[in-house]
């Protein structure tokens, strides 16, 4: 079987690759499970990959992503020293680290991890033999294949990635901390699939972080369901530091029952064109969700954020705040879009999104939309987009704080408003390093995780004390 | 001398605001700037701090002999020029605490100086704050955010006792205030008074003059300082207004 093709990404190469491979992606499926493949190819060869004719892709163009050709790996490539690539430490934060490594989950001889209070955590493709009947019930009942060519493709091509399953009434006592790491020494297509089910009265905390471990050009296409029980709750937290040549589709699929909560916490730091589709659908009344972003953006790195909230259920709230900085040519999407359904009475759903442009030539297109068909509803949406502003930083200036340092301290606190929603401490301390050191322009890739640029032996060291901001 | 304005003529977007001011101000004295709106009082402030929108197409000032023109704003904040400013700007997300953490720092690498440790920061704070009877917990919100007026005006006089100024200029920092208010920032402003450093107070009302002793009063109209002279001239003008400054600029 040939495992390495390096080809621009084509509908045709894909269609190719699936109908000679289906048996072999198939192995393991159960009935249900190869029927949801079959259907899924079956969309993709109808929807094809997006471009800009589409209303959804109009300002996202991923031509030259495609043009630049890429490996495929249907089978894992041997482990790296898996230990040492995910040695990621967040002084003083205790999680459970799992692993992916070009989409395939990392072993360590250990696909699966059963925690004695019922926790699930380990290899979906493990899974998918060792729990049929769970992953079944979960598992394609989010992810919606007809919008999206990549969704489809993902589902077609489906081989392994993360499962989580916290039981019902279990609370993760440390939060988990999911590491994709791309490491190849050609470009790479990648894809990976994740399904999180956290139960009713349950709660996780997941930090998922997207990192490149050196400069090769690479497209990854990750879709992530996850599920959140009626009253369960879900921390997440969605870290993006990738190299300049990267292309992510990032596509995550939420469903809250009844009361669930969701906080949603999405920071891009690095990145050639990231694109996040955020879905989230009240499957029940009275949830909640609030889902924050912060993006920063230099250079002509490229990120579109696209989020879609359905109230299809009454007294559901949800809370959209995106905030962005772009330097240089750097262009940022926000679509917001609420659908307030008919029945959805006492709905309550805000959209914020303000952005800073550093440069003449940075660019931002920001759509809030809301369609609403009742009128039981509290909505709003807001949008600004604007320079730092001169009168704050003549004051800053005028008590003697340099020009740099005042620029420093503005963007920081733009961007803060968003970071101190974190509820880890340990991470939100972590995530202001960062987003200091990146608008400082020092924020390089990591050499090992995305997590690992500041410890205890190696601090970071900042011209100014920002941290009591 | 410490200030010296010779013919300063400024402006914005080609208006010309300031039209040939002269002002001599030494150490230990208090100069007040008095006169009706649109006169160019806040211009002058700025211009003196460096404020970048507007444009000095003549004359020039020396501060201790030195030319400022080409000193950027924060440096000339760093040799020691402080502005209270009419409209304090609200900075949501910067506590006071850091703001003026990395004012004193700067200020102080400038100098030449180590920054200050921590716990000597925080007991400055601590005393500076006494002594605009701050009282509440306002050094841990974020710069002017949601602060009343008054809270507002102490603050500003509260970062200029943390950053001891030589000259402060203080524009219209009596606007907004209640009687209460007005007498813990004039009592602010004369227990920082000190031989080697002086004060320009811009105000439109003589009442704040009741608390803050000028030695000289100028009136600015029409971006020219048309008449200087002791304290009583500041009563002349609350009793009859300026009507007769124009009249006799007509």
């Amino acid at each position: 079987m040939q495992t390495e093709i390096k080809e621009p990404i084509t509908q045709q190469r894909f269609i190719n690759q699936f109908e000679k491979n289906q048996t072999f992606l198939s192995a393991n499926d159960t009935p249900t499970l190869a029927e949801i493949r079959e259907k899924a190819f079956t969309s993709f060869v109808k929807l094809g990959f997006p471009d800009t004719s589409m209303e959804a892709w109009r300002l996202t163009d991923l031509q030259e992503s495609f043009a630049r050709g890429y490996d495929y790996l249907l089978h894992p490539i041997k482990e790296l020293d898996a230990q040492k690539v995910f040695r990621c430490n967040i002084p003083h934060l205790d999680t459970a680290i799992i692993g992916q490594l070009n989409g395939w989950y990392v072993s360590k001889d250990v696909p699966m991890m059963e925690l004695g209070n019922g926790i699930i955590m380990g290899s979906l493709a493990e899974a998918r033999k060792k729990y049929p009947k769970l992953i079944e019930k979960y598992y394609g009942t989010m992810a919606d294949d007809a919008g999206d060519g990549f969704t489809a493709l993902n589902t077609a091509f489906a081989q392994d990635g993360v499962f989580i399953y916290v039981p019902d009434n279990v609370k993760s006592p440390k939060p988990v901390q999911l590491i994709n790491v791309i490491h190849h020494d050609k470009n790479l297509f990648l894809q990976s699939r994740n399904l999180i089910v956290v139960g009713a009265n349950a709660k996780l905390s997941l930090v998922h972080c997207d990192d490149s471990y050196n400069h090769q050009a690479s497209f990854s296409n990750i879709v992530t369901e996850i599920h959140v029980g009626e009253h369960g709750v879900m921390d997440h937290y969605k870290l993006q530091n990738l190299n300049n040549n990267s292309t992510l589709i990032s596509s995550v699929f939420f469903r809250l029952e009844a009361s669930a909560g969701l906080e949603s916490h999405y920071i891009s730091l690095n990145g050639g064109l990231l694109r996040n589709n955020i879905r989230v659908l009240f499957n029940g009344p009275n949830g909640n969700a609030n889902i924050y972003g912060i993006y920063l953006m230099d250079r002509k790195q490229h990120v579109d954020n696209q989020v879609f909230v359905d109230h299809a259920h009454p007294g559901c709230t949800s809370n959209e705040t995106f905030k962005g900085i772009l330097d240089e040519q750097a262009h940022a999407i926000f679509s917001g879009h609420v659908l307030v359904r008919r029945n959805s009475v006492k709905t309550d759903a805000r959209q914020t999104n303000k952005n800073i442009l550093l440069t003449d030539t940075a660019r931002v297109n920001s759509q809030p939309f809301l369609e609403i068909y009742n009128d039981d509803v509290k909505c709003s949406h807001g949008s600004t987009t604007g320079q730092l502003d001169p009168e704050s930083m003549f004051y800053l200036r005028q008590r003697g704080i340099g020009e740099e340092s005042a620029r420093m301290l503005l963007m920081f606190a733009f961007a803060d408003e968003i970071v101190n929603k974190i509820g880890i401490p340990q991470l939100r301390q972590r995530i202001e390093d960062m987003v200091k050191k990146r608008l400082q322009g020092e924020l390089q890739i990591c050499e090992q995780c995305v997590l690992h640029c500041s410890t205890p032996e190696h601090p970071m060291e900042f011209n100014i004390d920002i941290s009591k901001i | 001398m410490l200030l010296q304005i010779k013919n300063l003529h400024a402006g914005i977007n080609g208006k010309e605001i300031l039209r040939g001011v002269n002002l001599e101000v030494n150490e230990g004295e208090v100069h007040a700037i008095m006169g009706p709106n649109g006169t160019g009082k806040s211009t002058l402030a700025s211009v003196i701090a460096g404020r970048e929108v507007f444009d000095v197409t003549a004359g020039e000032i020396l501060y201790h002999g030195k030319n400022l023109q080409k000193l950027s704003i924060e440096d000339r904040a760093r040799e020691g020029i402080f502005l209270g400013f009419q409209y304090p700007v609200e900075i949501p997300g910067v506590s006071i605490t850091n703001f003026m953490r990395t004012a004193v720092n700067e200020v102080r690498k400038f100098k030449g100086l180590d920054p200050l440790p921590g716990g000597d920061f925080l007991r400055l704070m601590e005393e500076k704050k006494k002594l605009v009877e701050i009282t509440s917990n306002l050094t841990n919100r974020s710069v002017n955010e949601g602060f009343s007026g008054g809270e507002k005006k102490k603050n500003e006089i509260f970062q200029m006792a943390m950053l001891e100024p030589t000259l402060a200029i203080l524009d219209e920092t009596d606007s907004g205030l209640d009687i209460d208010a007005l007498r813990i920032v004039a009592n602010g402003v004369n227990k920082l008074r000190r031989p080697d450093n002086a004060f320009v107070v811009i105000t439109h009302y003589q009442r704040l003059l009741d608390y803050i002793i000028p030695d000289f009063v100028h009136v600015l109209f029409q971006g020219k300082i048309v008449k200087s002279g002791g304290k009583e001239l500041a009563l002349e003008l609350e009793e009859k207004g300026y009507d007769w400054i124009k009249q006799e600029q007509a």
